[in-house]
């Protein structure tokens, strides 16, 4: 119950006009960005990084915070009325969402996607609270070796098992790993791959990587492909009021998403898709009218939005009290606690409790606001929808420089966002997943610290990631989430073969 | 298995490129006794080996017939709408020392809708303008972030300044 006297503390940090307004901007500005493709809440804090010399802490996080979950709320609406997913967690959603919609009921989808998402985010925020002090009591008996492996267990989760090829994953979290190992070591004062570049003794700023990437990348690649034919924006029509039957078939879809997506969403592993596909197909079994998958069914709205939005609350469980990021977003937001000088882990709470804890707080008061932001006001966001192309795209590069060339007025920079932006097109044409990339940037040197660390302690031995039982049992927890699709696989094909050899 | 694919194939040799030069860069970098054990080049010389690792994965997969999905195959990209996009890119770079921000925005966002098959140059150009000073303001005067300043720019000050 100590978890509802710092919770109250919270709120009254939360609750003063400055902290109250902070949110409000982070809901509306996630919001919009949710709803506009191609934007997405990574890349906005990313953008928003340099306000960490301006604003307090506490301030800065409960914005970043509102453009987090409003992201979430702006990407189901885009998701149901164009069928063009923001991000792969709301794949799902377009799936009957979209389908609703044509068939006249976009009210309908976009309530019990709103609603969902606010039961969800509301319930998974209070997981916070309470999971949070129990992390941390465990975290505290953390040793250098065991956070070695706990981030290489997030490494591998994030980019070979939770994509569509491991080895393409691990490309791009390689990749990620030796951009942010450019500069300066810190423990030696030797320059690395600097290759004699003034500029870049200070390191590749996540900023670039992660505008390049997710701006310019983006943009590259809808010019690239501008001719095949725009989504159709399917009109709002339908009531916002949900029927009596509709809200009886969203409430148990809305609490079994949640059951799902935060704990999922919690695991030093991440990922927001398998909570989505996992209520999906649960929904799907447990519905009386399964008939109507695939057609518009309403409860397969309604689960996998509240599992997305559920999840998104479980990531910031790792982040705050392990500093462990397993999403690009939170990846972002721990380089903002590193521009001021903040270490996320197990001392978070108790070095900072005004902070996190009026973070929470503010989380949950952000569910109310984009709730109301985003039923009455839909038709407002949906206007956003009708911008014309070349107009936000040429509006999302120049916010791109703004955000590069702010770093430091370097042309330098300028260059390396451009470059940056092209790989980040070619990994997009070419099925590469982006997010283990901003992983590595920014876990990859913590890794490397604790891994230093560790060899330290141990006087050069390299056994002790093996002989400390919790660095061996996170380790073969990576070493079986990387190897057991491996080997169903095998065993899959050895058994179809097998029959056909038979038959 | 289909025929070797070439975009594929290119793909995987870069990366090789990619892993050598880390490789080569991580002997390059000089390490005092003290820390032979862990020093700075162990991390490095993982990271090498891994991407030297998968780009042959990746090659193999490639000679295989690659992993693009069809639909994204038989798509040829838009080289005019690039060819765009890098002329705005560049030009970027080049005025926002000498012209400031807000010009070198401006000859940028309309390149760039240029790219996206937009024809009203003029049009394009104006909203670029007031989009650009929003933007300036926005970051330069409310959060004081200096986003480059050129003639533009220091007119814009001295306004404020009489305000």
């Amino acid at each position: 119950m100590e978890s509802l006297q710092h919770l109250a503390s919270g709120f009254a940090v939360a609750l003063t006009p400055i902290n109250l307004m902070w949110c409000l901007i982070g809901c509306t500005l996630g919001t919009a960005i949710g709803v506009l493709p191609g934007l997405g809440p990574a890349l906005t804090i990313a953008l928003l990084l340099p306000i960490t010399f301006k604003v307090e802490p506490t301030a800065a996080f409960i914005l970043f915070a509102g453009i987090y979950y409003g992201a979430m709320y702006g990407g189901s609406t885009t998701s149901i009325l164009l069928n063009t997913p923001g991000e792969s967690a709301t794949i799902v959603t377009a799936l009957e969402g979209n389908k609703m919609a044509r068939g006249g009921r976009a009210g309908a989808a976009l309530a019990t996607s709103a609603i969902g998402s606010f039961v969800a985010g509301t319930i998974g925020t209070l997981g916070i609270a309470f999971l949070a002090p129990v992390v941390v009591d465990i975290a505290l008996k953390f040793g250098p070796a065991d956070y070695f492996s706990l981030m290489v267990l997030a490494f591998v989760t994030v980019s070979a098992v939770l994509g569509s090829s491991a080895i393409r994953g691990l490309s791009a979290l390689f990749l990620g790993i030796w951009l942010g190992l450019i500069g300066i070591d810190l423990q030696t004062g030797q320059a690395r791959f600097t290759f004699g570049v003034q500029e870049l003794l200070d390191g590749v700023n996540v900023i670039i990587v992660a505008v390049g990437l997710f701006a310019v990348g983006e943009t590259l690649y809808m010019a690239s492909r501008r001719l095949s034919g725009g989504d159709e924006i399917i009109p709002l029509r339908g009531s916002l009021w949900m029927t009596k039957e509709e809200w009886s078939r969203s409430w148990k879809p809305w609490l079994r998403g949640t059951a799902i997506g935060f704990p999922i969403g919690a695991m030093p592993a991440g990922g927001a898709e398998i909570p989505t596909f996992l209520s999906y197909f649960m929904e799907k079994k447990f519905s009386k009218k399964p008939e109507e998958f695939g057609h518009g069914a309403i409860e397969g709205v309604a689960g996998p939005e509240a599992a997305n939005n559920a999840s998104a609350a479980g990531v910031l469980v790792p982040m705050l009290t392990l500093g462990l990021p397993t999403s690009a977003t939170a990846a972002i937001m721990l380089s903002a606690f590193q521009s001021y000088g903040i270490n996320p882990g197990p001392m978070l709470l108790t070095t900072q409790p005004q902070l996190v804890w009026g973070l929470i707080a503010s989380l949950l008061i952000g569910n109310v606001m984009l709730l109301a932001l985003n039923l009455p006001m839909i038709a407002v966001w949906v206007k956003m929808l009708h911008i014309p192309a070349p107009l936000l795209y040429a509006g999302i590069l120049v916010f791109a420089t703004i955000g590069t060339y702010g770093i430091s007025q370097s042309p330098f920079d300028l260059v390396l966002l451009y470059v940056i932006g092209t790989i980040g097109f070619l990994m997009r044409r070419y099925d590469f997943p982006t997010a283990p990339v901003i992983i590595g940037v920014i876990l990859g040197p913590l890794a490397e610290q604790n891994f230093r660390q560790a060899m330290t302690i141990s006087a050069g031995d390299w056994t002790v990631f093996f002989t400390r039982p919790l660095s061996a049992s996170i380790l073969a927890i990576a070493a079986f989430a990387i190897l057991a699709p491996k080997v169903y696989e095998l065993v899959a094909s050895r058994r179809s073969g097998a029959l056909i050899v038979k038959s | 298995m289909g025929g070797a694919a070439r975009g594929e194939i290119a793909l995987a040799l870069g990366l090789l490129c990619i892993s050598g030069i880390v490789l080569w860069q991580t002997l390059e970098i000089p390490v005092s006794p003290i820390y032979a054990r862990v020093g700075p080049t162990i991390i490095p010389m993982m990271t090498g080996v891994g991407l030297g690792c998968l780009s042959l994965a990746l090659l193999v997969s490639a000679l295989r017939g690659g992993w693009q999905t069809d639909e994204e195959k038989e798509y040829t990209p838009d080289k005019l709408a690039l060819g765009w996009l890098g002329a705005g890119m560049l030009a970027n770079i080049v005025l926002i020392g000498p012209a400031g921000f807000t010009v070198a925005s401006v000859v940028m966002f309309t390149l760039v809708a240029r790219g996206f098959g937009s024809t009203q140059i003029l049009r394009d150009a104006s909203y670029g303008l007031a989009f650009s000073l929003v933007a300036y303001i926005g970051f330069a005067r409310a959060l004081g972030i200096k986003i480059g300043a050129g003639p533009l720019e220091r007119l814009i000050d001295s306004l404020f300044k009489l305000i």
